[in-house]
């Protein structure tokens, strides 16, 4: 695809989709955002728990590292 | 913004951050108040559908709830919200078929070029949502919308010339979709 096939495929694509603009939801969303709070009591992410799962196998597998782990904490 | 709001501000992001109990929820009503319709445009220029634009800021801002920790204040909270927006968004987008999106399009394609016809529209439209999603969004934001490729790398986290090379991989697997269904851009 040349230069000029791009042009004109972005063209084509401002014509066939249009610009979302400046829109704004209907409401305000904040009593969504509480309903899901109360829905769903804050967690630790999976990356946290990855985190400690890692640290935990890796204290297994050098416990000499533990103390300079410490020590560096 | 003035010095005094500034100030207001920082404090209120400080306390996000922080995660103090006594302070926490205020400062995320805060700024979820402060934030949600930025949120809320950004999503709908991703997703193109009102109604999961609004599901999706909420999910939004339940994953910055849920990583307050994470906040870096140089970073600023504008730009690390569009991240997580784009994430869940992508995220959408990868759950839901190509013909059940890009409803706003379709109902409301501009009059414009005149030589273009309503057919190679839709069916532009309809090409556009089997891309995949990650080419999409590029796309979308770069071309549609015709942001600045350096915004659009932020919100992706990826570097400006992947962001060109995903733009430039849309556009020829559209061209490419659309002279398959003999329609030659």
């Amino acid at each position: 695809m040349n230069a000029h096939d791009e042009d004109r495929m972005k063209q084509l694509l401002k014509q066939a989709i249009r610009p979302a603009g400046d829109a704004e939801p209907e409401g305000d969303l904040w009593p969504a955002m509480l309903q899901r709070l109360d829905a769903q009591p804050a967690a630790p992410p999976w990356f946290d728990w990855a985190l400690a799962c890692g640290l935990a196998v890796f204290a297994v597998i050098f416990p000499a590292a533990i103390p300079v782990f410490l020590y560096y904490l | 913004m003035r010095d005094g709001e500034r100030d207001v501000l920082n404090s209120v992001l400080d306390e996000f951050r922080r995660g103090d109990p006594a302070t926490f929820n205020d400062a995320f009503e805060t700024l979820f108040r402060l934030h949600q319709r930025t949120v809320y445009g950004w999503v709908l220029r991703i997703v193109r559908n009102p109604a999961a634009a609004e599901d999706l800021t909420v999910e939004t801002f339940w994953r910055i709830y849920r990583t307050h920790a994470r906040f870096d204040p140089s970073r600023g909270f504008e730009a690390w919200a569009r991240t997580i927006a784009t994430h869940a968004a992508y995220d959408w987008l990868r759950t839901k078929r190509p013909e059940a999106e890009l409803l706003m399009d379709v109902a409301a394609s501009p009059a414009g070029d005149p030589a273009i016809s309503e057919e190679i529209r839709r069916k532009t439209t309809e090409a556009f949502a089997r891309l995949a999603p990650k080419l999409r969004i590029a796309a979308v934001l770069a071309v549609v919308e015709e942001l600045p490729h350096k915004e659009v790398a932020a919100a992706l986290g990826i570097s400006v010339a992947a962001v060109k090379v995903r733009v430039f991989r849309a556009l020829r697997l559209l061209r490419k979709d659309l002279q398959e269904r003999g329609i030659t851009a």
